[in-house]
């Protein structure tokens, strides 16, 4: 793929086809012979060949231990992890020692709400001290969050006695950014937000949310499971202090996904699963523990999964960013149409500024599970249900919505086949 | 629209999902035995809240006087719910119990229904045969039925004076456990 031979940001039909050529899967056809039209990349994206290959090729040429053993298969393997660790972390804009393996973005989010808890009980000594909460310390999210990034925090807020406090969000489903003054006060220790919702598409101005914590000494946690895999995200320039994304979303494997944290962060900050490949020295009643990532990183890793991650990151890489953002901004665009679907009504951003491919929306009269039934007869899977967002959608006053979302292989004419397939869901209830 | 998706979407769904039977509280009789039930489906956030009447005035064979319910949910769930309402009305105790057997097993059935024999008893509850082609929706079919269950454990109505002298059922439970709405 090369994307030099286009002037304007996005993909050309000829890239776009090349790029659905790499995705085995979207050849298959579904319910009776009909062609699939996959509007459900928010949930988890579809994996190019090379992403397949390289794990195939791991087990049959590289498979060995890393980090420990001196013989040639565990130099190639190790070499090949670490190498793929470097792939994600200037995918990210961060260095590599900065990303910790986990098992996935909950993983990630479980393992600082853990770490903090570990620090507030005196793990870690002096150094993490200043991760320590006490009572009445506040913890601020956002009424946008994924569950993901909700109950960590509730049960670390139970653990410690920390409160929690959160943003709202405005008629659209947009975090009410103009509240940073009031939300996150002296007593705010972390702000722990996402960078795009997974169920509105809204994307999050970072900026002021960082500023305004960084006024009060707070830690800011950044959910990025929707942006990496859609936007050009550099960690660094946001300035956040941590960050999850899990590689499944990003046309990766499933088991795998990345924290990322500032250097002396993680440096200070005590473990959380501990045991092998994570110590120095070993007696009968204690241990010290190698400095990060290692030190997060106990037991054996995902680690095929984990090479087929950083390819996953180059081949996203290689097709640049702002063309993936730009090629998608065009399908948000297009499937904004909906709202001209009678009955159709958008849960979030009703315009395409500062919004994913992500469209979650209500047909009056027709509960989503009927809507995505209907959807799936004609080989367009959406997502239904409450996306994991309870919350945000209490705040409309809905239980569940039907979701379609994009990936960069998402084609205009996928949407408009999901238009169409909208425009007959209320007939075939008799909806008027 | 593709046939498995028509048979799924019965007509006698669609219709009992547009008017639902049993929905709406009613003011419970006094002095009468009653049972409650909340029930979820997790992955959607559909939720039934169930009372259930019973009348224990034959204390050996108790029967559901009255049943209602709130809730929200997908046309699949509303209309198994409404069509549960019709069946166990009035019916004793133990044959909502052998009725809710029955349903289960042919959410079992992959699509494929059960004996005439047990689609009699069913009756317009046979028309779900298709929903269990689909897997993610067999749940939503059960969700009523899940509720009555536990309506009919936490009332008390199965440990009363009947219970001991109730019939075996005459019909073979399915070998396989139901599946659970949690």
């Amino acid at each position: 793929m090369t994307t030099t031979d286009t002037v304007r940001a996005g993909l050309s039909a000829t890239e776009l086809a090349a790029v659905r050529a790499d995705f085995p899967l979207l050849a298959r056809t579904v319910r009776g012979g009909r062609p699939l039209v996959y509007l459900d990349s928010g949930a988890t994206s579809q994996k190019p060949q090379v992403v397949l290959d390289t794990e195939v090729d791991f087990y049959e040429e590289r498979n060995a231990a890393v980090h420990r053993g001196a013989h040639q298969l565990a130099e190639e393997a190790t070499e090949a992890f670490e190498d793929a660790r470097s792939a994600v972390a200037r995918f990210v804009g961060a260095d590599a020692d900065e990303i910790v393996w986990t098992s996935g973005a909950t993983a990630a989010i479980n393992l600082v709400t853990y770490a903090l808890s570990n620090a507030t009980i005196g793990r870690g000594g002096e150094a993490a001290r200043r991760f320590a909460l006490a009572p009445g310390d506040e913890i601020v999210l956002t009424e946008a969050e994924h569950h993901a990034n909700l109950v960590p925090w509730q049960e670390l807020a139970a653990r410690t006695g920390a409160v929690l406090r959160w943003f709202g969000v405005d008629d659209e489903g947009r975090i009410r950014v103009d509240e940073a003054a009031s939300v996150i006060t002296e007593r705010t220790r972390v702000v722990a937000f996402t960078h795009a919702s997974n169920v509105t598409g809204a994307i999050t101005p970072v900026a002021p949310i960082v500023a305004r914590a960084q006024e009060v000494g707070a830690l800011t946690f950044l959910d990025a499971c929707q942006s990496v895999p859609h936007l050009p995200v550099d960690l660094h320039a946001l300035d956040v202090d941590f960050a999850a994304f899990s590689g499944h979303k990003m046309l990766g494997p499933t088991g795998v996904g990345a924290l990322y944290g500032r250097r002396e962060l993680l440096e200070a900050l005590p473990p959380v699963t501990t045991g092998g490949s994570m110590i120095e020295v070993v007696t009968m009643t204690e241990a010290s523990y190698m400095p990060p990532p290692q030190r997060f990183e106990a037991g054996t890793q995902a680690v095929a999964q984990i090479v087929g991650l950083g390819v996953a990151a180059q081949y996203l890489e290689e097709l640049g960013m702002e063309n993936v953002a730009a090629h998608e901004h065009d399908l948000a665009v297009e499937m904004l149409k909906i709202a001209d679907v009678p009955g159709v009504r958008i849960i979030g951003p009703r315009t395409p500024e500062d919004r994913l491919a992500v469209v979650s929306f209500v047909v009056e009269g027709v509960h989503a599970h009927d809507v995505g039934q209907v959807l799936d007869a004609a080989g367009i899977a959406v997502r239904v249900g409450h996306h994991c967002a309870q919350p945000l959608h209490r705040r409309f006053g809905i239980a569940a919505t039907a979701r379609a979302s994009a990936s960069v292989y998402t084609t205009s004419e996928d949407v408009v086949a999901f238009r169409e397939g909208l425009a007959g869901v209320r007939a075939f209830f008799s909806v008027d | 629209m593709s046939s498995s998706l028509e048979q799924m979407y019965q007509q006698v769904i669609l219709d009992h999902a547009k008017s639902p039977h049993g929905r709406g509280f009613v003011e419970l009789a006094e002095g009468h035995l009653h049972g409650e039930s909340h029930q979820i489906n997790p992955t959607c956030g559909d939720e039934v809240t169930m009372r259930v009447e019973f009348d224990t005035a034959d204390p050996k064979v108790p029967t559901i006087s009255r049943v209602s319910w709130e809730g929200q949910g997908c046309s699949i769930s509303q209309a198994s719910l409404s069509v549960l309402t019709d069946l166990v009305t009035g019916a004793p105790v133990a044959e909502s119990e052998h009725l809710g057997d029955l349903f289960r097993q042919l959410m079992q059935s992959r699509g494929k229904g059960l004996d005439e024999d047990r689609e009699d008893e069913l009756g317009d509850a046979t028309a779900f045969t298709g929903v269990a082609q689909f897997p993610a929706r067999i749940k939503c079919a059960l969700l009523g039925w899940a509720a009555l269950r536990d309506t009919l454990a936490t009332s008390g109505v199965l440990a009363g004076p009947g219970a001991a002298s109730q019939p075996p059922l005459d019909q073979p439970l399915s070998p396989q456990s139901p599946q659970e709405n949690r």
